[in-house]
């Protein structure tokens, strides 16, 4: 019976804890470094925006009172989901806001044949870049969650963990 | 994920608290070490970097945040309504009366299609957001129809600043004389080429009109002195058009020459480079421009050599001497004016100049490239200019201390140098990195600024486009009328008072002298002359 609610193997379960803390602690990172630093905005990102979406984000950059906004949850949003991944907090939202912002980003500025940009990057991308990975390394996380087995999401939904159901189970 | 519900059995599967076993509260509470190395990691790099920067900070005694001393140019509010005459409506003209409050119905229509095509243009957003000056355009002179009937659409356009209701349209006037003693103007902004700056200027004052100049003040040296009396014996306010004294990066630069920051400055290298026609003054022949829409007689005026009708000098005056002073008066002079400003230097000791027609072979006569080395011994200084009218490098304009170098425009750093004396513990001691800026300052503003032709960048580069108050993009030119206007209602000094343009304009004329005469020209303090 337990085994039908326990479908990772030890190795399989720590892998998939270990990504999910270093993903969470790059976006807590990221969000913080940027509420620490007064002259942070993501206009100059957003304006350099190519592709189908880039007349959304050049709004963004060059309306204020939307940059604010946008900026705010840009932050605010990469702490709270990097110290859910980190904690297993609300483990599922924080995966489906990291999926958001990563596709965000990407869309924002592909690394499509033909596009440049001025602003500098660390490597070589061709369609594929770090953004894009990181992000399929969350649906990987949404695919195969680990919240109820190790994080806080074993107490916030305590009546959902394997545990407590083959209890149920085994109290008929 | 082993069985850890065996010891709970007794108690029930309803109480789900204390379902948790010692091993489910670990599970749950696994990453708070995690957690914590994180937090212990990010408390100390922040603590690290906070440290170095207050060391540095305190080192410099110089706040990151804005500048403390900015002209007091907007915080009154405007007085009684002034009426206001231009004289001169060309490109600058246009651009002045544009940011007392007045832009021509075209330029409001294509300004808001530019804003369509790209959200990042926001000229018509800048303008609106002016401060209404509290000014009605009451009179105009304009040598050329299509400018004087432009000039009169602007005085009238119904988009205003503030909200402000349009104005009754403009008077034209034929000759800036009639418009001088109209009795309908309280003050004019002369934006004619140079070689009528100095004479409409004086009888402007001779009126009781206070005046706001276009640079370069003047274009000859007697004429320097000429205006300097005139303006000095009368009780109007003047204004020399230099908008680098409303610049905050500029203002801060002030404040780091005033901290020490730089050492013994002994070298300032203040630069031009452009490289398009344009920037050559190289403008649009207006295709109505014709013997019988522009007066030329009175174009030519005070103008030293009289030559038949030109089409090609009256809308690109700047290429010759007869009218202007070429890279001299147009862009030594803002370099110039922004390094007194910032080092109250006033004027040299001596000028050496050199250059050439170098590319644009069109029949000018002034030098497309222009170098002018001057020579301040009592403050151990040198002062040089460097321009060229084709290639496009940014070079800026650079303070060179024996402790560290400062880079001004439209932002300001400030980089320690590797041998300097005063940084050397810091740098020996890793605080301060020689290879990058020890103090940044950009001005409080986060959005985006799209600014269209290499004109525009040229001056944006340097500062002298735009600036910023609380974070909001303000035009230069507007903070510089607001402040002659000020001045004029509450009484004061504009920043770029008549002291500070004889500086500029005989400055300037000493390194057309000195390239004209092929000679190194010297300021005779005791006689005030160039000798």
């Amino acid at each position: 019976m337990q085994l039908s609610v326990r479908p990772y193997t030890n190795f399989q379960t720590t892998a998939l804890v270990v990504l999910r803390v270093l993903i969470g602690w790059h976006f807590l990172y990221e969000g913080l470094a940027k509420l620490g630093n007064p002259y942070w905005t993501s206009a100059g990102y957003l304006a350099e925006s190519k592709w189908w979406f880039s007349g959304v984000f050049m709004f963004m950059a060059t309306h204020e009172p939307v940059l604010a906004v946008v900026d705010f949850i840009n932050s605010w949003g990469l702490v709270a989901i990097g110290a859910g991944l980190m904690l297993g907090c609300l483990t599922r939202y924080s995966t489906i806001g990291a999926i958001v912002l990563l596709a965000l980003y990407y869309i924002a500025a592909p690394p499509f044949a033909g596009y440049t940009y001025a602003m500098p990057m660390e490597g070589s991308y061709l369609l594929v870049n770090k953004v894009l990975i990181e992000l399929a390394a969350v649906v990987v996380l949404l695919a195969f969650p680990t919240g109820m087995l190790f994080g806080l999401d074993r107490l916030i939904f305590r009546k959902q963990t394997p545990e407590y159901q083959a209890l149920q189970q085994a109290h008929g | 994920m082993t069985d850890e519900h065996t010891n709970q059995g007794g108690q029930g599967a309803g109480d789900h608290w204390s379902n948790i076993s010692r091993r489910g509260w670990l599970k749950a509470l696994f990453s708070i070490p995690v957690v914590g190395v994180f937090l212990y990691n990010y408390l100390r790099k922040k603590a690290a970097d906070d440290a170095k920067r207050d060391a540095i900070m305190s080192e410099l005694r110089v706040a990151e945040t804005g500048p403390a001393v900015i002209p007091d140019a907007i915080s009154r509010p405007p007085g009684e309504r002034l009426r206001v005459g231009i004289i001169g409506f060309g490109g600058e003209g246009e651009s002045l009366v544009r940011n007392a409050g007045f832009a021509h119905p075209g330029w409001v229509e294509d300004a808001i299609e530019a804003n369509r095509e790209d959200a990042r243009n926001k000229r018509l957003e800048t303008y609106m957001n002016q401060d209404d000056l509290n000014i009605e355009i009451t009179a105009v002179c304009d040598v050329f129809d299509v400018r004087a009937e432009r000039a009169i659409a602007a005085s009238a356009v119904d988009t205003r600043p503030g909200g402000g209701s349009a104005n009754q349209p403009a008077k034209r006037y034929r000759r800036y004389q009639e418009l001088l003693q109209s009795g309908d103007v309280d003050a004019v902004i002369i934006a004619t080429p140079d070689h009528w700056h100095s004479r409409m200027t004086i009888d402007a004052v001779n009126e009781g009109i206070h005046v706001y100049c276009e640079k370069c003040m003047t274009r000859t040296e007697q004429e320097t002195h000429d205006v300097y009396d005139a303006v000095t014996n009368s009780d109007t306010v003047f204004q020399l058009g230099h908008q680098n004294r409303q610049s905050e990066s500029h203002n801060k630069a002030r404040e780091i020459i005033e901290a020490d920051i730089l050492g013994p400055i002994t070298l300032v290298e203040g630069t031009t480079n452009r490289n398009d026609p344009w920037g050559a003054w190289v403008w649009d022949i207006h295709e109505e421009g014709n013997p019988q829409t522009i007066d030329w007689e009175q174009f030519e005026g005070p103008a030293p050599n009289k030559v038949p009708f030109s089409l090609e000098r009256f809308f690109r005056w700047r290429c010759w001497f007869d009218y202007g002073t070429g890279l001299s008066g147009d862009l030594l002079s803002h370099e110039y004016d922004a390094v007194n400003q910032i080092l109250q230097i006033g004027i040299p000791k001596s000028a050496v100049a050199s250059g050439g027609i170098y590319y644009f072979k069109d029949g000018r006569d002034v030098p497309d490239v222009f170098q002018a080395v001057y020579e301040y011994p009592d403050r151990d200084l040198t002062v040089m200019y460097s321009a060229t009218l084709a290639n496009g490098a940014n070079r800026g304009l650079v303070f060179m201390g024996h402790d560290a170098s400062m880079k001004v425009g439209g932002s300001l750093t400030v980089t320690a140098d590797h041998s300097s004396t005063r940084y050397e513990e810091k740098i020996d001691g890793g605080m301060i990195d020689p290879d990058r800026p020890m103090f940044t300052y950009r001005p409080g503003f986060k959005g985006i600024d799209a600014v269209t032709s290499a004109t525009e960048q040229y001056f944006a580069s340097r500062g002298l486009l735009y600036t910023y108050r609380g974070g909001r993009r303000i035009s230069a030119y507007h903070l510089l009328i607001a402040e002659w206007l000020d001045v004029i209602r509450n009484g004061g000094e504009t920043s770029c008072n008549i002291e500070r343009g004889f500086e500029e304009a005989i400055t300037c004329h000493m390194a057309t002298r000195a390239y004209q005469e092929g000679r190194k020209v010297e300021w005779d303090p005791v006689r005030r002359r160039i000798v």
